[in-house]
């Protein structure tokens, strides 16, 4: 008696378990480290060693003093611009750069208004950051940005 | 006489679509990572701005400053106070130096977290002064709201 032997054909399949344990490992990896990065910008300033807090020796077109005021704290306990007292209004201080110089385009160069920032030491960074924004210029309704002054500079820091 | 081999069949499932899936997620997260630590600093927070947009070229010569809310200065993984912080600039000014540039091309990238003194920003820009550093850049957060 003859017995067939069937013949089975084996199928050639790889084994992909570990690719996919490689795989997973990588996902894992890179969701662990993701993070989202936010947009950054910078405010110019060109400051020389002798322009700081000699805005009295040197002529510009404008000479504008904004001053800011902290309490102990850190806080912003005030701010004036020209002697002209503000409160904590960043809104009234763009306005009033506004009356300054109007919103027409700053002059590029050195012939531009200028603004020198006089601040107390301990004053958080931030109010400063607020008050260069107020200064620099605004968006508009088209959230197109109108440009004040350009030119900042530091007065001397208080100890 | 006929002998039957039993086979047993093996119910697997596709796997193929959840290997595409995987492999679109992995691309997706390669693409948006961010290797660039020297631009960023964890101990610091930004303060926020609606005027700053990020800048179309990057800045030519960056010396990048963090300043942590306690005053600390982080140049180049290093940490530095105000009355060291001479000695850092000064590295980095010979780089800039060798590449037949003078100080007056650099850019110095202040990073300075929202609560830090604003005196210190100032002392920061002073000790920089005195190494003929004179462009600087407060850098702030994108405000969209």
């Amino acid at each position: 008696m003859r017995i067939r032997r069937e013949v089975t054909q084996e199928k050639n399949e790889l084994n992909m378990t570990s690719m996919i344990d490689i795989v997973f490992l990588l996902l894992v990896f890179f969701i662990m480290t993701f993070k989202i990065v936010e947009q950054e910008g910078d405010f110019s300033i060109r400051m020389p060693l002798g322009g700081q807090g000699s805005s009295t020796d040197t002529i510009t077109d404008l000479p504008l003093k904004l001053r800011l005021r902290a309490d102990a704290q850190g806080r912003l306990a005030g701010m004036s611009l020209n002697e002209i007292d503000l409160g904590n209004d960043f809104d009234k201080l763009r306005a009033n750069v506004i009356s300054f110089v109007g919103t027409d385009e700053p002059i590029e160069g050195d012939d531009g208004p200028e603004v020198e920032i006089d601040v107390d030491y301990n004053l958080r960074y931030a109010h400063v950051i607020r008050a260069i924004t107020a200064v620099s210029g605004y968006r508009d309704e088209s959230d197109q940005v109108v440009k004040l002054i350009e030119k900042i500079k530091f007065a001397k820091p208080r100890r | 006489m006929k002998i039957k081999s039993r086979q047993v069949d093996l119910a697997e499932g596709d796997l193929t679509p959840m290997i595409d899936m995987t492999f679109q997620l992995i691309a997706f997260f390669m693409v948006l990572i961010n290797f660039s630590q020297t631009e960023t600093n964890d101990r610091v927070v930004l303060p926020n701005s609606q005027l700053v947009k990020p800048p179309e070229a990057p800045l030519e010569y960056p010396i990048i400053l963090h300043v942590a809310k306690d005053g600390e200065i982080i140049l180049g993984g290093d940490s530095y106070s105000t009355e060291t912080l001479t000695t850092g600039l000064r590295r980095e000014l010979a780089v800039i130096r060798a590449e037949n540039k003078s100080p007056a091309d650099a850019n110095v990238i202040i990073r300075g977290h929202q609560d830090v003194a604003a005196g210190q920003v100032q002392e920061i820009i002073r000790v920089a002064q005195e190494t003929e550093l004179e462009r600087f850049a407060l850098r702030a957060k994108e405000d969209r709201s």
